[in-house]
């Protein structure tokens, strides 16, 4: 049980500031996403609240008790790395439990009952002699999962644990993440990602951070329907929201309007807009029709089952009523 | 071209084979020619021949029972024994600062280790002397310890930093977040996976010391604190007129075995790949 708070945490390598203040609350057994595009400083805040990195200024605490000069293994923390950072020289048994050795007064029955319960946790038990190398990706990465549990900690940190693997394995290991998180209730994760889907599939609350400072703290449904800005807008949701801006958007009194391809309707004429369809992509379940209008970027309609729309067709479309965002010059939402 | 006689190809065989014995027999006939020099007696020595056409034993006889031969292998052996452990216990605490901690001047210090190597051993040779005799350790082991530990150390600071800087910062961090402190990252987590830079770096320091002649003959005055080199070069026959060789390919040979020997134990140490498995890739 851990409740943490950052307060006007700021971090700077040399002359360059990359946190440039946070203030944030994670609560207790929360499942935390940090989430941006690369370079925004996620990873290296969460390596602050791990003590990898000195915070250069601003308050740390866990349950109100700053831990800025605390040494990472003081601190009740465990962590998965993107790269696994497995001891290669080590038996999946003796990874898991090194950690527990350098804890003194830890005796041999108590160290080998845990890693062998988080190994039966994690499906892995049968692979407890073997060495790092002789194991596939998912199953370092679940050793390096089990390494992490077998700490009992109070807050469990990842730092993109599933980009190096591929898709079939990313989205089992996202579940087995999301039911890790159910059983260790009472355990606060905070989970780095720049994948909006793991964000939003995993997340009981995402931040999403920008250039060093957060742009908006929200449940993932308060994030997909009320964005803060336009930046939160963009980058929440697939396909993209559709940005329409300039003489467009003037009938809405805004600078910009926001629509999500799934909230646009093709009506048979009289649309609020048309644009000729550049492309069309069928998945099956739904299909995407891109339409080229004067916009930036080409807008998505999102539609249900497959579409028999061509190249060169000339459709018109509709917002959703209930569904448009409005955003002003600076980028802030009119509600 | 089915079925036909590829001449270019058994050429190209060929020739690859009679370079492969050209490199061979160039650079391992001499030991096989001090190998048998040492096994001949009297005038047999004198006569050139290139296959074992006489035995005995004499010369080995000869070396280890007179003098202070035995004396002096022992010496070499401590030394040497010593250079290495003392230089590698430096070099992995120096290199894990070097190539992990962050602080000011650390290229500056790199390069000059570097720079410390580059000057020519003759050039410290009247500093170092003045140096081992204020220190009290002149015509002891610890003389030679001393200086071969200081000309060993920036090649094998060099390759431990470099070494070191290529193990995979993730599993650094993951020590340190199950509370390993320094000392433990670097004796159980990063020595099992730097064992191939470490036996190369022992065993070359290891020849270095055992090979080296200026030092050793500058720094002992007495037979029973020289090392191995000096005393083969400073070994007499009956006249000052007399070379004995075949008392001195005898001793090389002994000087040789160790080394052999060395190789042969920690060369399935050097196995590479150690590292494969403990993060992507």
């Amino acid at each position: 049980m851990a409740n943490i708070q950052l307060r006007n945490v700021r971090k700077a390598f040399g002359a360059v500031e990359v946190i440039k203040g946070i203030d944030l609350n994670i609560r207790s057994g929360e499942f935390m996403v940090f989430v941006g595009p690369s370079g925004c400083g996620k990873s290296t805040l969460l390596r602050l609240v791990a003590g990898l990195e000195d915070i250069t200024s601003g308050e740390l605490a866990f349950d109100g008790k700053v831990v800025n000069g605390l040494a990472p293994s003081k601190r009740g923390i465990a962590m998965v790395f993107q790269s696994y950072a497995l001891y290669p020289h080590m038996t999946v048994f003796d990874n898991m439990a090194f950690g527990l050795t350098l804890e003194k007064g830890t005796d041999k029955d108590e160290i080998r009952k845990r890693v062998e319960n988080a190994a039966e946790l994690l499906q892995i038990t049968p692979y407890l002699a073997r060495l790092p190398k002789q194991l596939s990706g998912g199953q370092r990465q679940r050793v390096a999962i089990g390494r992490a549990i077998v700490r009992d900690p109070k807050v469990f940190l990842f730092d993109e644990p599933l980009s190096n693997l591929d898709a079939a394995l990313r989205v089992a290991t996202r579940i087995e993440i999301a039911k890790l998180h159910e059983s260790m209730h009472n355990v606060t994760m905070i989970y780095v990602t720049h994948d909006q889907v793991e964000a939003m599939t995993l997340a009981d609350r995402i931040c999403v951070l920008r250039d060093g400072l957060v742009e908006q703290v929200g449940t993932p449904m308060e994030l997909y329907e009320t964005p803060d800005s336009l930046f939160v807008a963009g980058f929440i949701g697939s396909p993209k929201m559709n940005f329409i801006a300039g003489d467009k958007a003037k009938p809405f009194g805004a600078h910009t309007v926001g629509v999500r391809g799934e909230h646009l309707v093709i009506k048979p004429s009289d649309g609020t807009w048309s644009g000729t369809v550049i492309h069309t992509e069928n998945l099956g379940a739904d299909s995407y029709v891109y339409l080229e209008m004067g916009t930036e970027e080409p807008v998505v309609v999102r539609l249900d089952g497959v579409n028999n729309y061509k190249s060169g067709d000339v459709v018109h479309i509709s917002p959703m009523d209930d569904k448009i965002h409005r955003f002003d010059a600076a980028g802030k939402p009119i509600r | 071209m089915v079925g036909t006689f590829d001449l270019w190809k058994v050429t190209k065989t060929t020739l690859f084979y009679l370079l492969v014995i050209f490199i061979v027999v160039e650079s391992v006939f001499p030991f096989y020619y001090a190998i048998l020099t040492s096994f001949k007696t009297g005038t047999d020595l004198f006569r050139v021949s290139y296959w074992p056409d006489s035995f005995s034993w004499g010369n080995y006889a000869a070396v280890l029972n007179t003098g202070s031969f035995p004396r002096n292998l022992l010496n070499s052996v401590f030394i040497s024994a010593t250079t290495v452990l003392l230089a590698l216990f430096l070099a992995i605490t120096a290199s894990f600062a070097l190539s992990r901690v962050r602080f000011r001047g650390r290229g500056l210090l790199l390069m000059t280790i570097l720079a410390v190597s580059m000057f020519p051993q003759i050039a410290v040779l009247a500093g170092l002397f003045e140096v081992i005799r204020s220190l009290g350790i002149y015509n002891t082991p610890w003389a030679l310890i001393f200086s071969y530990t200081i000309f060993t150390l920036p090649f094998t600071v060099w390759v431990l930093t470099t070494f070191m800087r290529d193990l995979p910062i993730e599993i650094e961090e993951a020590a340190i977040v199950d509370g390993a402190s320094p000392w433990v990252i670097i004796t159980r987590v990063f020595m099992p996976l730097m064992w191939p830079a470490l036996v190369t770096t022992g065993l070359l320091a290891f020849i270095g010391a055992w090979n080296e002649f200026l030092f050793a003959l500058t720094f002992t005055s007495s037979n029973d604190t020289r090392t191995v080199p000096v005393a083969i070069a400073l070994l007499s026959g009956g006249s000052s007129h007399e070379i004995p060789w075949g008392a001195i390919m005898a001793a090389s040979v002994i000087v040789t075995i160790p080394l052999v020997v060395l190789v042969l134990i920690f060369q399935r140490k050097i196995v590479s790949g150690l590292t494969a498995g403990g993060v992507k890739g």
